[in-house]
């Protein structure tokens, strides 16, 4: 009887409440699925970017040739479609016995900037920001600090107390950029060379940072280059259009230079400030230079070996 | 709860047989690349080891190759010329009337000064009377007939009385000009075109006159036209992070 009258003793309704502590996990679970989607999401914008043949491309120096063939056709069908040009990209490798050296003579360098643009057309780079691989320093005559130029002078060149330093990649024996690149991306080819993979670098920028030279680009966003004006002369590790998000830099236009023809910048020195040749050649105009003119490189103190020499008459 | 979980478990070994499946499919392809890797990293240490002797030696020996492969080519005759450009002739003066025609012509140096005589002291434009005034003139102290032939105006003259046609203006140069004119001999004065390697191509050079005025050769003046626009490119005014103290100052 008295268990028939509890059962039927009128209650208030139980409502299945969550305990706090299970309010308080659920609440934090639903925050970190939501962070983890956040963090994630980048991806789904990369697999749109990049097919399946691009995220699983080797590195470079582990491809077969007909690996090599097929990523080439691909990138080729994408600049057909990014940017509507027929482009060819070779795979030029070094000639044996050169190693290529560059010399500038800074008596003769008026800092006119005809190779800044010369660059800046011959490999592709982006036209909203004017990017070169080429800075032309305007220094005060008496130092050979960098920090001391200014890149922003304009007007009549040559002022009369000022001297005139272009700093590009400096293709260094002793690259500090190839020594800090977590994933060899970059590297140091056999004519001296420091070329970048493209497609493996990741965009960390260690090498931009461990530069002394500044002669690293990074890629803030897609290279706008319309169609007209794209060269079609294109080489994997030098001048085809580069992904955003990757670093680039000065390869001695190895698409000329290792085919035996003068970098784009030289020829459009109007000064015939530039000189370039192979010094293992001992006939070579780089070799008569560096014996008789006085020579110097940009922070030697520093034990990069530059392959980059300045002289003066 | 149940079914939440084998659902759970499912996926579980679906993504560890997946895994499998792309490691043992790596594995093929590693084996398959194994003796080209080897190759690579051999070069890769070799790279690295730039500067230590085994590779300089290595260096030397295939740039031997190289000198001796040049010379080779230079007794075949394969090596292509340096190819230096050249005035095409003596000027011409642009006539300033024309005939009942329409037409202007031009004439020869020695049209007028085959008849004139010669002035042999004469160092600047400002003492001419006629023609030529508005010439600028300024290269050093030499008189006009230290380059111009007074007996064929047609042709220049070296220092030594011998004739000189103007397509070969270069001699005439290097007289005085000797240190610019060895520079030259060796490409380090003067601009180029063309390619550094004379084996696959030619190579095409300025003429000292193609940049000089040679009666005002002082290179001039030129405009800065093209700017990257990068971050160091801020004008020197913005960072002040590394002018030291005094720049603060102001603040």
């Amino acid at each position: 009887m008295t268990t028939t009258e509890n059962a039927r003793k009128p209650s208030l309704p139980i409502v299945e409440n969550f305990t706090r502590r299970a309010a308080v996990k659920g609440g934090f679970a639903t925050l970190g699925a939501a962070a983890f989607v956040a963090a994630v999401s980048p991806l789904r914008q990369a697999a749109e970017d990049k097919s399946a043949a691009e995220f699983m491309q080797q590195h470079y120096t582990e491809l077969s040739p007909q690996q090599k063939a097929d990523v080439i056709a691909r990138l080729e069908a994408e600049a057909k479609e990014n940017y509507g040009a027929d482009v060819t990209i070779a795979d030029d490798r070094p000639i044996p016995g050169t190693k290529f050296v560059y010399a500038i003579n800074l008596s003769v360098c008026n800092g006119n900037g005809k190779c800044v643009e010369a660059c800046h057309k011959e490999n592709n780079h982006d036209r909203d920001t004017n990017q070169s691989y080429i800075r032309v320093l305007e220094m005060p005559k008496g130092t050979m600090d960098m920090e001391k130029g200014n890149t922003t002078y304009t007007g009549a060149v040559p002022q009369d107390d000022k001297f005139y330093l272009p700093v590009q990649c400096q293709q260094c024996d002793e690259p500090p950029c190839v020594d800090v690149c977590p994933v060899k991306a970059t590297w140091k080819e056999e004519d001296g060379i420091v070329v970048v993979d493209y497609n493996w670098c990741i965009g960390c920028r260690y090498c931009e940072a461990a530069c002394p030279y500044h002669a690293r680009r990074f890629n803030w966003k897609k290279p706008e280059v319309p169609a007209d004006e794209v060269n079609p002369d294109q080489s994997y590790l030098s001048n085809r259009i580069r992904p955003v998000g990757v670093v680039e830099k000065c390869t001695y236009c190895l698409h000329r230079t290792r085919r035996g023809k003068l970098p784009a910048c030289l020829e459009a020195c109007p000064t015939g400030a530039r000189v370039f040749g192979n010094i293992l050649d001992k006939d070579s105009n780089i070799r008569w230079i560096l014996e008789n003119k006085r020579v110097y490189i940009l922070k030697e103190e520093l034990g990069t070996k530059p392959a980059f020499f300045y002289y003066f008459d | 709860m149940p079914r939440t979980a084998s659902m759970l478990f499912a996926s579980v070994v679906c993504l560890a047989v997946a895994m499998i499946f792309v490691v043992v499919g790596r594995g093929n392809t590693r084996d398959d690349s194994r003796s080209r890797r080897v190759g690579a990293d051999q070069r890769d240490g070799a790279d690295q080891i730039a500067s230590n002797a085994p590779t300089a030696v290595a260096a030397e020996a295939s740039a031997d190759q190289n000198t001796a492969a040049n010379t080779a080519a230079n007794t075949g005759g394969s090596r292509h010329p340096i190819i230096i450009r050249k005035p095409t002739g003596p000027p011409r003066i642009e006539l300033a009337g024309m005939d009942p025609q329409g037409r202007t012509g031009s004439v020869a140096c020695s049209t007028c000064h085959a008849v004139r005589k010669p002035n042999s002291e004469n160092v600047s434009a400002a003492t001419l009377d006629e023609f030529h005034q508005g010439m600028t003139f300024n290269h050093g102290k030499i008189a006009c007939y230290a380059c111009h032939n007074p007996d064929d105006a047609d042709t220049l003259r070296l220092a030594d009385g011998q004739s000189i046609a103007y397509e070969n203006v270069m001699t005439l140069c290097s007289q005085c000009h000797s240190k610019q004119a060895e520079s030259f001999a060796h490409g380090a004065h003067g601009g180029m075109n063309g390619h550094w390697d004379l084996t696959r191509g030619p190579q095409m050079k300025n003429n000292c006159i193609d940049c000089h005025d040679p009666h005002s050769p002082t290179y001039p003046r030129m405009v800065v036209g093209f700017k990257p626009k990068d971050r160091f490119n801020a004008p020197l005014s913005h960072h002040h992070d590394h002018q030291g103290a005094e720049s603060h100052d102001d603040h």
